[in-house]
């Protein structure tokens, strides 16, 4: 039953990661993403994450993307603008850094399904996932990156308006 | 499984029937007769079958009709997928909000509890949050797949305004949130049963500040810069016709149930009468039997529930035809000067409160 929803959800999402990439308007790529991020949420519900996928549509398909669409279509980018990704100027170290970057998250990836053993199903709790138990778990075990992370984004929102307001001086 | 499976389908259809099939259409009938009258005019009474106009209700009829057989326009140079698509983008997220909106208790029919919501989600309050806000998209890529500026100037405005009123939205929640402690929208309902708990009384600022945000985020007069007639023609919908034009009517009807629905549950006590709680009400009926009396209270609590939605749906009326348009500045103004710190300054007194009481 979780199979038959989770590969056409999941097809879909490679799918729509593709046409992020493959598509020549910046709007037709925006809009893909947007698709995938829809579909990344439909694959935390189905792992009983019905609040990480919540804020997945919330954070990222409902405000950034509108950010996003909002700032592409204040330039009006339109489709040609961009040469595509074989002639832009090719940073030689930032190559190498995501290359890096990449080979960590798979080796990760790869450590992890190693790891676990595939034949035992894995028993969750009935309160797994539910908004009390996260925030218990937050406010309690992980408090120290949940407090460095928050002051990291109030440094990041006060590095936008200080940005933004010398240009505007 | 079946017997569940049959009551949610059940669940699902009344919805559907209640509001594309009832409060959409005729809610294009109540707008133009409330207008009529606080304008002091007659208002629609024309259409007719074989001489009765039925106060003018048969414009529905002729509405749809008319819809039905107009020309689908697509203009030159516009993106035809998205032109078609955005429409359906617009209209799909004021129904799925229904999904967790609780249009009555539970009930103890034929020894089964009936619940009168089609999914009951932990995570309620933030799934209405985060599906309004995709609502957006609808209109933002309406007008950029147009290729007509005034469209593009439309979706602009749509974007920003949409964005500036969900931070006030969102802040509102957390309100209510910590008043009752839970995000399922059936728990904070039922929360509701007694009269001095209702929303309206814990979030006073709340409702105001929600009430606000949720015209702005449907882009009804005064926030309808969007669409602004003397500005922009149409706005985002300018290069709509037909059916797909329809769509985006429909959906902002659509959207006023809903909002009536959740300030319902937030604010108005959502399925209970003041003063009357479950108990007395199933002991008056208690004659009837389990079934008979707790059938006979569930469907006193959802005509309760939808006179509340009227009342909500009314006032967004009355709002509409008596305040002029704001200029876009003044939104954009009132949007994150005023209800931005006043939110964040109703969370701060709201733990106050709660800390001192505790």
């Amino acid at each position: 039953m979780e199979l038959l929803i989770f590969y056409p959800v999941a097809g879909l999402c490679v799918a729509l990661a593709l046409g992020v990439i493959f598509n020549n308007s910046p709007v037709g790529s925006a809009i893909s993403l947007i698709g995938m991020m829809l579909g990344l949420a439909a694959i935390f519900v189905l792992q009983q994450a019905h609040f990480i996928a919540i804020l997945q549509i919330i954070i990222y398909a409902g405000a950034i993307m509108v950010l996003f669409m909002f700032v592409i279509m204040l330039l009006n980018l339109k489709q040609g603008d961009d040469k595509g990704w074989a002639s832009r100027d090719q940073n030689l170290l930032l190559s190498v850094l995501t290359g890096f970057l990449t080979l960590g998250v798979l080796y990760k990836i790869a450590e992890v399904l190693f790891s676990v053993d595939m034949n035992t199903p894995a028993t969750l709790p009935d309160t797994f996932g539910t908004v009390a138990v996260i925030g218990e778990t937050l406010f309690t075990d992980f408090v120290l990156p949940f407090e460095v992370a928050s002051i990291l984004l109030l440094a990041a929102m006060v590095g936008a308006v200080v940005l933004a307001k010398n240009k505007l001086d | 499984m079946w017997v569940d499976l049959i009551i949610t389908l059940v669940k699902i259809f009344f919805i559907l029937a209640i509001t594309v099939g009832f409060f959409a259409p005729v809610l294009t009938w109540v707008e133009r007769k409330q207008s009529a009258l606080m304008q002091d005019r007659i208002g629609a009474n024309r259409a007719d079958i074989m001489g009765f106009t039925a106060l003018g209700l048969f414009h529905i009829i002729a509405d749809a009709l008319k819809m039905f057989t107009k020309e689908d326009f697509i203009p030159d140079g516009a993106n035809k997928v998205l032109h078609t698509l955005s429409p359906i983008i617009a209209l799909v997220p004021a129904l799925v909000t229904f999904a967790v909106v609780p249009f009555g208790g539970q009930y103890t029919l034929f020894d089964k509890e009936v619940n009168l919501v089609i999914s009951d989600l932990d995570v309620g309050l933030l799934f209405v949050f985060a599906i309004a806000s995709l609502a957006t998209y609808g209109y933002v890529i309406a007008g950029w797949s147009s290729n007509n500026n005034w469209s593009l100037l439309g979706s602009m405005r749509t974007a920003s305004q949409m964005i500036s009123y969900e931070v006030t939205m969102g802040l509102t929640i957390i309100g209510v949130l910590m008043v009752y402690g839970t995000m399922k929208l059936t728990e904070i309902g039922a929360a509701q049963e007694d009269f001095l708990r209702w929303g309206f009384f814990l979030q006073p600022l709340g409702f105001f500040m929600f009430l606000t945000a949720s015209i702005a985020e449907n882009k009804r007069i005064p926030f309808d810069a969007p669409e602004a007639e003397s500005e922009l023609v149409a706005g985002y919908f300018t290069e709509y016709s037909g059916l797909k034009f329809g769509m985006f009517f429909m959906a902002e009807f659509v959207e006023m149930v809903t909002i009536g629905a959740i300030m319902t549950i937030l604010f108005f006590g959502a399925w209970h009468i003041p003063f009357l709680t479950t108990a007395t009400l199933l002991s008056w009926f208690d004659f009837l039997g389990t079934t008979g009396s707790n059938l006979v209270v569930m469907l006193i609590h959802v005509g309760v529930f939808f006179a509340k939605v009227v009342f909500f749906i009314y006032l967004q009326m009355i709002i509409r035809w008596t305040l002029p348009r704001f200029r876009y500045d003044q939104i954009m103004k009132l949007g994150w000067k005023i209800l931005l710190p006043l939110s964040l300054a109703n969370i701060f007194v709201t733990g106050l409160v709660i800390l001192a009481l505790n």
